[in-house]
């Protein structure tokens, strides 16, 4: 496929803006740039065309299956777009007076009551633009709360080794040691290393639950009392929240602070890796700590209550991604309270549903139950055929199937995680399960043609390590 | 009530029963009852998709929509063309997430590493990633990528947006990197004021806005010579629709350039969905946060692209990577290309020129009422700061017309801006208003 700048011709464009009607105004040539920038020069025909071949290469949840674990690639209504395009949306300046953008205001005070409804928790902040920012957003409120009390020594965030990478990077980030906690062989927390490992250092701990293996860690009032008690504070990963809306909330678990991935959980659509929405809920004790500014409501309506002393500050400009609340809201407007424990029922469902018709073959990491998610191991497949997680998921893109999460969570080898979620009807994962008995079949009659899977996708099995050691980042012109 | 479950109830109760299970409920027993929430949520009863649009729409009409604006400050209001959300609400684009499996990415691949190329162009830096949240934490982000073990200073000019000054500010709190603001003079950054502050061992970066918060354009070439002398960084700020028309951040010697990218086709929304766009020289490559698209081969020898330098992320490194950014603005970084693919060099060029145009004669046009006069007299490319007497009084009688004016800031002062949007006849009769009640 060609590139834009290889399909452009000199000379050739849009017609947009119209001449000036001002009188001109002269500029220093010192401060003007001394080359034009390289655009492609492409009419609106050839640029249409161009980008209609590029969504061809691409498989979204609306191209197929999608069960891409931890990230919830549930379907994306349509009518949340046909909201979030409302002018009353999009063409209100962030710095408007408030009197005049109170459906904005309105629209996250909705938002701030029923998120938080939904966690069990007491506030809202919609300022953190996807989940590891949320993460981050969430451990300095742990630690903006340690120091307000003049407790400068809680110095250590403990994650479990189950955790998804973005934990620790956050609690780096935000300026903390990370203390591995292991997992026991079922995934969940080792109660006796956490009780190890909380003490006077310890500044919280990151956890999700139903954990990075789809199993609910049944232990959790007591994980989360012992971190209590050592003085530490406990964080939701909101990550794995679809599994139990409505049935279980995270404050009634135990914890302080949540993120919730809107983009996952409330079906905003992922956009290619954003923009998603990693809004924080937290309990009564942590709020005079959330990014400013918040929305109250009075008897004249909606307004702003900014400049908290408290407050952390702010951790992205203006009040977050604000189109993707504006599509959450209509979500959860439609889902209502009936809807939303319905998707988690039914997520759950859809999800045991495959994983007992997988276990003929496939060896699962944890057999017993799942929420909303599953690990297969795929080890005994590699040792005796040499056919890789990696192999069974090139495979299943010759089947227009969007592989499982690979390779994670790290404490599984050869893992395939598989998120099937609510949206989908039976008859999707009766062909999915068919597709993995084929391809197991395959794998033990003639393992070395899964090597050169997929055969039929627009390209083949890539180079990385290729592109990696002499990375081609940009186009040369 | 509405709903996306497509199983019916008997469907449910087959996939049930395949399980020996008969009802739903049993699927949750494990979850002990003590932690199970023993009532329905508190929320509103699910409503039938009119219903919830007739509801949402009755939101939305509660905000104002203004024919006219002259705010800028950090979100601009610029021509969308329609190609641009034609483009972008395509499906695959919408529904696909992060590109990890490859062979059936490419279409997302391409046009991250068309964006990488075009950010390139724009800034005349070396290498770009696929985006980050916004123009703030870009600046944060970049705030990171220079600060090492002894170099933990961080200067900051105090005439950048004040909302990337906060979030500075607070990354920097958390992350324990020392702060430290640059006063301003004229309503430039004030160069000669932290010289003596630079330190060989201790200076890590020095973040500038051009043009900065109150539309001054600064001078880049001198703060990157001063930083240098002390082997810091310069992490320049800048507009993108500017970049049509003024100098690169490259060209004047930074090592990083970040920006807020909303002005490439996003409209105002608020505050966001927005883009932070970030590139910087080769150098700094691999602590570049986020993804970044190379171009490699696949087996059969095809040109294909891919997601590389993983050895930088969260989900390889952990606790060691260069940011924990994982979803960023993919979308909005689409939008980005698009536009600017749509725009073309002249467009740009045009588009950053009108912008110019106007906000001069915006400027002259009130400037020629008495009382109204130019606040700092540096070059400006589409805001400025005026004098403006009984400001609140003045903007609210724009505001009963449609018009949202300049915003107000602390010390009474007023921060304009115009956009190739604002036509001559929209600016007179502004200025109109203005001048009768001034009169």
């Amino acid at each position: 496929m060609q590139l834009l700048f290889e399909r452009s011709h000199c000379g050739r464009g849009c017609s947009l803006l119209p001449a000036s009607d001002v009188p001109c105004a002269p500029l220093d040539d010192s401060l003007c740039r001394t080359q034009a920038p390289h655009l492609p020069q492409l009419s609106e025909n050839e640029l249409s065309r161009h980008y209609t071949e590029l969504a061809e290469q691409t498989h979204g949840v609306n191209n197929g299956f999608y069960p891409l674990g931890s990230c919830t690639m549930k379907y994306n209504p349509k009518i949340n777009e046909e909201i979030a395009a409302l002018p009353g949306f999009t063409k209100i300046h962030p710095l408007q007076p408030e009197a005049t953008a109170q459906g904005c205001l309105e629209t996250l005070y909705l938002a701030d009551r029923y998120f938080s409804e939904i966690t069990g928790m007491d506030a809202m902040t919609f300022q953190p633009a996807a989940g590891a920012h949320g993460e981050l957003t969430g451990l300095m409120l742990i630690k903006a709360y340690h120091e307000a009390r003049g407790d400068f020594n809680r110095t250590k965030i403990l994650v479990p080794d189950s955790a998804h990478g973005t934990n620790p990077a956050s609690a780096t980030m935000a300026g903390f040691q990370v203390i591995s906690i292991p997992s026991l062989e079922n995934g969940c927390v080792d109660t006796e290393a956490l009780k190890q490992a909380a003490d006077e250092h310890t500044a919280g701990l990151m956890l999700t639950n139903p954990n990075t293996v789809g199993l609910f860690d049944l232990n959790i009032a007591q994980i989360t009392e012992i971190v209590h008690n050592a003085g530490g504070l406990c964080y939701y990963d909101g990550a794995n929240l679809n599994a139990i809306m409505g049935i279980v909330r995270p404050g009634d678990m135990g914890f302080d602070v949540v993120h919730l991935n809107l983009h996952k959980t409330f079906s905003t659509p992922h956009g290619g890796g954003g923009p998603g929405s990693g809004a924080v809920g937290c309990k009564e004790i942590l709020k005079p700590f959330l990014p400013d500014p918040i929305v109250v409501k009075d008897e004249n309506g909606y307004r702003f209550s900014g400049n908290n002393p408290q407050s952390i500050g702010s951790v992205k400009a203006f009040y977050g991604n604000f189109l993707v609340v504006v599509r959450a809201l209509t979500y959860v407007l439609t889902l209502g309270r009936e809807g939303i424990p319905e998707a988690s029922t039914n997520a759950v469902l859809n999800c045991n549903y495959m994983m007992n018709r997988l276990k003929d073959v496939y060896d699962m990491a944890f057999d017993k139950g799942c929420m909303h998610e599953f690990v297969m191991t795929l080890e005994n497949l590699k040792k005796q055929k040499d056919v890789s997680a990696m192999d069974v998921a090139k495979a299943l893109l010759d089947n227009g199937i969007h592989p499982p999460t690979m390779y994670f969570p790290l404490i599984v080898h050869e893992a395939l995680m598989v998120e099937p979620t609510e949206t989908e009807p039976r008859e999707v994962l009766d062909h999915a399960i068919d597709v993995l008995h084929s391809i197991y079949e395959i794998a033990q009659a003639e393992p070395e043609k899964l090597h050169e899977m997929p055969l039929h996708t627009p390209v083949r099995r890539l180079d990385e390590v290729g592109a990696a050691r002499n990375p081609r980042l940009r186009f040369q012109f | 009530m509405g709903s996306y479950v497509p199983s019916t109830l008997q469907e449910r109760q087959e996939m049930l029963a395949s399980m020996g299970l008969t009802s739903i409920d049993q699927l949750f027993e494990h979850i002990p009852a003590q932690l199970r929430l023993d009532h329905e949520l508190d929320l509103p009863s699910g409503k039938s998709e009119l219903e919830v649009s007739r509801q949402m729409n009755r939101i939305a009409s509660h905000s104002v929509v203004f024919d006219s604006i002259f705010r800028g400050a950090g979100a601009y209001d610029h021509y969308i063309p329609a190609i641009v959300k034609s483009v972008v609400s395509k499906e695959e684009f919408l529904t696909c997430y992060t590109p990890y499996q490859a062979e059936i990415s490419q279409g997302v691949l391409q046009s991250i590493f068309e964006y990488q190329t075009m950010i390139c162009e724009l800034t005349g830096m070396d290498v770009s990633n696929a985006s980050v949240y916004d123009g703030a934490t870009a600046a944060a982000e970049a705030v990171n990528m220079c600060c090492e073990r002894s170099r933990q200073t961080v200067f900051c000019s105090s005439a950048a947006h004040p909302e990337t000054i906060r979030v500075l500010k607070t990354y920097c709190w958390a992350s324990g990197h020392n702060f430290v603001l640059v006063p301003c003079r004229e309503g430039k950054t004030d160069l000669e004021a932290i010289a003596p502050q630079l330190d060989k061992k201790t200076s890590a970066c020095l973040y500038i806005q051009s043009p900065n918060f109150y539309g001054q354009i600064e001078e880049l070439d001198k703060a990157a010579e001063l930083i240098h002398s002390v082997g810091a960084k310069l992490i320049a700020g800048c507009n993108p629709i500017a970049l049509g028309l003024l100098k690169t951040p490259a060209e004047q010697g930074a090592d990083i350039a970040v920006g807020e990218g909303q002005p490439l086709g996003m409209p105002l929304s608020f505050g966001g969905p927005y883009l932070g766009f970030m590139a910087a020289t080769s150098a700094m490559m691999r602590k570049l946060p986020g993804r970044i698209v190379g171009e490699t081969t696949d087996v059969d020898g095809k040109r294909a692209f891919v997601l590389t330098l993983q050895a930088r992320e969260q989900h390889i490194r952990r606790e060691k990577a260069s940011s924990n950014i994982c979803s960023n603005q993919a979308l909005c970084a689409m939008t980005a290309a698009v536009y600017l693919a749509a725009m073309g060099p002249q467009g740009l060029h045009q588009a950053a020129n009108l912008c110019y145009q106007k906000a001069h004669y915006l400027a002259d046009q009130l400037c020629s009422i008495p009382g109204v006069s130019l606040k700092y007299t540096g070059a400006y490319f589409h805001e400025f700061v005026t004098e403006l007497p009984q400001a609140e009084k003045v903007l609210s009688a724009l505001e009963r017309e449609g018009i949202l004016g300049g915003l107000l800031l602390e010390d009474g002062t007023v921060l304009w801006c115009a956009t190739e949007k604002n036509s001559k006849e929209d600016i007179d009769r502004a200025v109109e208003i203005v001048r009768k009640e001034l009169l």
